[in-house]
């Protein structure tokens, strides 16, 4: 039983980190650069969720505001410091993205100042089931993220405008000869990306109830493992890798032996990862041109 | 007035200027052949036109239009549609999904379906794989795809890139059946080719482009006469 319960709580916390790493995925496979302030947009959310449920009680709805707010600054960013540098070396938008972050950071230190806040947004308490026991937040976590990634991946195979996000990450060039916006196409990729942490960053909220300038950091950076271990710009390699790294830190966590190395394992299954399959668990070769 | 309307064109790499000051037009209802050897300036002229890479200088005007500066994907929704040089069409999806791509700018359902059962009829290959992923079809596939995705955006200008370019001779023929085919149902073809021999035989006039200059025209038969054409570029 105890393995069965450390298995959905890896799974949740795995769903959250999926969530995350489908932004740095998406937008690796279609705007071709790492966002790195990816992770601060979990912040913006965490911010915006603290405001609005401190005001209004109804966790529900900070929630959808932080989504719509994420969306903005998500898309504004990216007309404001990506977009112009469109064409420009990776290092130079690399850069940028990391400057961005500080930005948005130290921006969130001026309002909200540096010390962590406590946001508890419900007491829903705990399923038991004979030895069996799962905070009920595990189970909306892991409902949600897993019907988030099933509607996203609906959404990129059945739709127009989901298989012309495909035909833009597979090639520019071509896509724009066949009267596709590539500009609508990042902003709809930055927009979903953006979402997909406001909604990480609420559920976040719900399993650490403390939100400070750097929640986005950690979070951030083991969602960008997880999608390089599962390949990065590959939309199912982000979800497999997200789950996994989510396992196997419960799993650790759960192992006292293991626990306090329970980070370092999980950058050592990166490391590994990237020697015996470079290009991620789903990650394809990069075809040559012929 | 011409259908397409190229001006004073020049296009640069760098410091390297590719496309030195071309000038050429397209009317309505032509066939018109660009030929020349590699590294002429075709693929980057084919470029401009379509609005993939900025001009240094000169003027694309379209149905009396100035598309000069446009983006390609508002260049694509005006009429006119590219077949790119090594067809381009996208390997992971399949070859329904590509056909749905190169309909991406229509709106009608029906008419989407009627040129779908058109390309299906023409190329039964198509429809016979239209589930299976592009990137699995033969070269010759891949070019039929490439050309029927073209059509699919119900386009009045179609520009070709090499078309013929790493097919066998089978293919190049039927490349240049659909080209005849493509005329004959109104619209108007541009077509840059390596290929002289064909491109001249199926082309109402061509231009002969040298290192980033056109040095010829004429119509297609009085260039495959031609002494200079015959040594230069028919192996003759």
């Amino acid at each position: 039983m105890e393995f069965l319960t450390t298995f959905i709580n890896g799974l949740s916390l795995g769903g959250v980190y999926a969530l995350i790493a489908l932004g740095y995925t998406m937008v690796y496979g279609i705007a071709k650069m790492l966002n790195f302030a990816h992770g601060d947009i979990i912040m913006v959310g965490g911010y915006t969720i603290m405001v609005f449920f401190n005001m209004t009680g109804l966790p529900l709805a900070a929630a959808g505001v932080a989504v719509v707010f994420c969306i903005v600054t998500g898309v504004l960013i990216e007309k404001l410091a990506y977009k112009p540098l469109r064409g420009a070396s990776p290092l130079a938008v690399l850069i940028t993205a990391i400057g961005v972050s500080y930005l948005l950071e130290s921006l969130a230190q001026i309002i909200f100042g540096s010390d962590h806040k406590m946001v508890i947004l419900n007491h829903w308490g705990t399923l038991e089931i004979g030895a069996f026991s799962v905070s009920y937040n595990t189970i909306v976590t892991l409902s949600s993220a897993i019907a988030i990634m099933i509607a996203l991946t609906l959404f990129v195979n059945r739709t127009k405008v989901g298989k012309a996000m495909l035909a833009v990450s597979e090639d520019r060039d071509a896509a724009s000869l066949m009267g596709i916006s590539v500009n609508n196409i990042i902003t709809i990729t930055f927009a979903i990306g953006s979402a997909l942490a406001a909604v990480a960053g609420a559920f976040y909220i719900l399993k650490t109830p403390d939100v400070s300038t750097t929640m986005g950091s950690m979070p951030g950076i083991k969602a960008f493992t997880a999608a390089v271990i599962g390949g990065i710009g590959s939309i199912p390699g982000a979800m497999l890798g997200g789950l996994l790294l989510g396992i196997i830190e419960t799993a650790c966590l759960a192992v006292p032996a293991l626990a306090p190395f329970a980070i370092a394992i999980e950058f050592g299954l990166l490391i590994i990862i990237l020697l015996v399959k470079p290009t991620g668990i789903l990650g394809k070769k990069k075809r040559e041109k012929v | 007035m011409a259908l397409l309307e190229v001006e004073g064109l020049e296009v640069s790499y760098g410091l390297i200027k590719a496309v030195k000051g071309v000038s050429f037009t397209v009317e309505k209802g032509e066939i018109v052949a660009l030929i020349g050897a590699n590294g002429a300036g075709k693929t980057t002229i084919m470029h401009a036109i379509s609005g993939l890479i900025p001009k240094a200088a000169g003027k694309v005007v379209y149905n009396g239009e100035d598309i000069t500066s446009l983006a390609p994907h508002k260049i694509t929704a005006k009429g006119i549609s590219q077949v790119p040089e090594g067809r381009r069409i996208f390997q992971e999806l399949t070859v329904y999904e590509n056909l749905v791509m190169g309909a991406y700018t229509r709106k009608s359902k029906k008419e989407f379906k009627d040129t779908l059962s058109y390309v299906y009829d023409r190329f039964p290959i198509l429809k016979e794989r239209k589930n299976q992923v592009a990137g699995t079809l033969s070269g010759g596939e891949q070019q039929m795809l490439a050309m029927s995705r073209a059509l699919m955006s119900h386009p009045d200008l179609v520009l070709l890139d090499e078309p013929s370019m790493g097919l066998s001779p089978l293919y190049v023929n039927t490349v240049f059946d659909v080209i005849k085919e493509m005329n004959a149902d109104g619209k108007t073809v541009f077509v840059v080719e390596q290929n002289a021999n064909k491109a001249l035989a199926v082309a109402d006039r061509a231009y002969v482009i040298e290192t980033g200059k056109i040095t010829m025209t004429g119509t297609g038969e009085e260039l495959l006469k031609d002494e200079r054409i015959k040594a230069a570029y028919l192996g003759e």
